[in-house]
């Protein structure tokens, strides 16, 4: 599955895309977020499964813009140096600004 | 030389008349249905002030969201442009410019010059600019002059979770049946505000000395949650609604 | 707030509930029930074996478990079964923790997967759901299981709380809206402000013109249209397409939207606000079975 966490309002598309079947739950991007971002979450969309996922905090998600900003190219970064994307080894994290 | 500057914002058009470098006359009025009536009546009342005629100006340069408006311009300038040339003016040793309109936010990041270095602007969205304390005023019930006022007053911070200025005035309903204090309210409002402006403001950089302008600087609750979010001391622009309209008639006399 | 003259105010959506003349539930084997608390709107649903028994559609208090409470005794009013009777309760939506008799809560994303997979038939493959104040799009297979999601609960424009601003400014009453939207000659060009605070203005400044109250929500809804197109486009529309919660009864949006879309939409004679708490009602009846073969 892909979710997408995030908005689109009048200044832009703020999305952080997390593919829960390559996510393996190892929350690396938990720990490297500088904004806290992330959080492991129980997998509400598979009741047989008891696996934790990634997943973007619901507070988080209205303000990804301003939250995700100081990681963003204006700040210096490439997409592919982000710290979360970085961070994510089965690369199940994009995002599309 | 004599140059004249009109800021045609969302809300107000200003206008500024610069004479040999100095202020000689302004005016703002409110934008009506016809933006460039308005500029056309703001324009007037400037010149009655500087006691002089359309024909004493040199050059007329325009800026603003309604900058092609008024018929009387000569040319435009972007608003990032007049604000930073506004700002250098006023505040010579300012390096980050931080505007607040009605529907728009900026920051200007201006090297000693005077020049453009970066700049963010939100806009688009009313939860970024003066629109969400209009509106969260109005839902209060509280004039927009006493609601900054308001907010010195609060003894403790609540946060808000809205992102968005209808869904936060839904928001401060919930919260005025749980009968919180107005100032509380007012606080967690201009919190909620300074909280995106500031990080607008970190994705240019902060580079001192910081500076606020455009109307919202009037609103001392909104200045007091933008100082303590910044961690850091803030020039107020020493007359915010106008930077844009002296940076523009700036820009007519450089050129 | 504005009022009619009857004191109704504009806004204010048609609160309903129902029974099944087919279903009885001293005859069913489980009895499950979903209640999904948004942040406008909460609806109690009661299914009996699978089959949809009863629900009950109200607005949201300032208190979650009330309106969760209130809900659920609404839908089993007159029915005879009580919160005892109820073998499992999902709760969903925005306040779905603060259901105080449910047993698990679920993600509304994976409800409204699973109830639109019910309402309108295994077919379905995109679900938009149009709620108070979210618009999710979502992508399930035959099962309704969710494939890919995306919910937007950040910006009000494209919500039913955007649309009961509009109703309220122009004195139309909600359920209205989109009708009456349709009765223009000609279509004019969309609301240009993406954001709801600044439509209004530039719908106060479109009626001082002159333009007819018609031809306002005209522009409205083909901005709201529009704008849940673009952001339909992230994930894409996979047929067969349907819309559920709140906006799907407005004509208005949903003409526009099918359209714009160039894709036909599916209906149902079911309500289309119930379809997060039916979900959940299913997961409950799941999980219930679930836990019966374990023990």
């Amino acid at each position: 599955m892909i979710a997408n966490y995030g908005y689109k309002d009048g200044s832009g598309d703020f999305f952080i895309s997390i593919d829960t079947d390559k996510c393996d739950g190892c929350g690396d991007c938990v720990e490297q977020c500088p904004a806290g971002v992330f959080e492991m979450v129980e997998n509400e969309f598979d009741i047989e499964d008891d696996d934790e996922l990634a997943a973007v905090k619901p507070d988080q998600s209205r303000k990804l813009k301003y939250a995700c900003g100081p990681c963003k190219p204006a700040a210096g970064f490439e997409k592919a140096e982000l710290p979360c994307v970085r961070a994510c080894e089965p690369d199940a994290i994009d995002h599309s600004w | 030389m004599i140059t004249a500057g009109v800021d045609c914002g969302a809300k107000n058009v200003k206008v500024v008349i610069l004479k040999n470098g100095e202020v000689a006359g302004k005016a703002m009025v409110q934008a009506g249905m016809d933006a460039a009536e308005s500029a056309e009546t703001a324009y007037a009342a400037a010149l009655k002030e500087a006691g002089l005629v359309p024909e004493d100006v040199q050059k007329v340069v325009a800026t603003g969201a309604g900058k092609n408006e008024p018929g009387f311009k000569d040319d435009t300038v972007t608003e990032v442009g007049a604000d930073a040339r506004g700002m250098h003016l006023l505040h010579p040793d300012v390096r980050t410019v931080i505007d607040i309109g009605c529907e728009e936010g900026r920051a200007i990041k201006i090297d000693a010059a005077g020049k453009v270095v970066d700049f963010a602007i939100n806009e688009k969205c009313a939860a970024g600019a003066g629109a969400f304390t209009e509106a969260m005023a109005r839902a209060l019930e509280v004039p927009l002059e006493e609601f900054g006022k308001l907010s010195l007053e609060s003894t403790q911070a609540i946060p808000m979770n809205a992102q968005c200025a209808v869904f936060a005035e839904s928001e401060v309903v919930t919260l005025v049946h749980r009968k919180t204090p107005k100032p509380d309210m007012a606080r967690a409002i201009h919190d909620a505000i300074a909280d995106r402006i500031t990080s607008m403001v970190r994705r240019v950089g902060i580079e001192e000395k910081i500076a606020l302008t455009g109307g919202v600087a009037k609103n001392v609750g909104f200045v007091k949650s933008l100082r303590e979010d910044l961690e850091t001391d803030l020039v107020i622009a020493s007359d915010p609604d106008f930077t844009g309209a002296i940076g523009a008639a700036c820009v007519a006399t450089d050129s | 707030m504005a009022q009619d003259e009857k004191g109704a105010e504009y806004w204010r959506w048609t609160e309903s509930r129902w029974t099944s003349p087919d279903v009885n539930w001293q005859d069913g084997e489980v009895v499950s029930a979903g209640v999904d608390v948004g942040s406008v709107s909460t609806q109690a649903v009661v299914m009996v074996d699978g089959k949809l028994y009863c629900f009950a559609s109200m607005r949201t208090g300032s208190d979650s478990p009330e309106s969760a409470n209130n809900a659920m005794k609404w839908a089993l009013d007159g029915t005879g079964l009580t919160l005892d009777g109820l073998h499992a309760t999902v709760g969903t939506g925005y306040g779905r923790v603060n259901v105080p008799f449910a047993t698990k809560a679920i993600t509304e994303i994976a409800c409204h997967a699973r109830g639109g997979n019910f309402m309108y038939g295994p077919t379905v493959r995109t679900i938009l759901d149009m709620g108070g104040q979210d618009c999710k799009a979502i992508h399930c297979d035959e099962r309704g299981k969710v494939k890919a999601f995306l919910m937007n609960d950040k910006c009000a424009a494209g919500t039913g709380r955007g649309m009961e601003v509009f109703a309220d400014l122009l004195g139309v009453h909600i359920n209205d809206v989109g009708e009456l939207s349709l009765k223009v000659e000609e279509e004019p060009p969309p609301v240009s402000s993406t954001c709801v605070v600044f439509a209004k203005s530039e719908a106060s400044g479109l009626l001082r013109e002159g333009w007819p109250k018609e031809k306002v929500l005209a522009a409205y809804c083909s901005a709201m249209a529009h704008r849940v197109v673009t952001l339909l486009e992230r994930i894409g529309v996979e047929p067969e397409f349907a819309i559920t919660g709140g906006i799907a009864k407005n004509p208005g949006v949903t003409t526009r939207l099918s359209k714009e879309l160039g894709v036909e939409l599916k209906t149902t004679d079911m309500d289309t606000q119930i379809a997060g708490a039916v979900g959940a009602a299913l997961f409950a009846r799941a999980l219930y079975i679930k836990k019966l073969r374990k023990s």
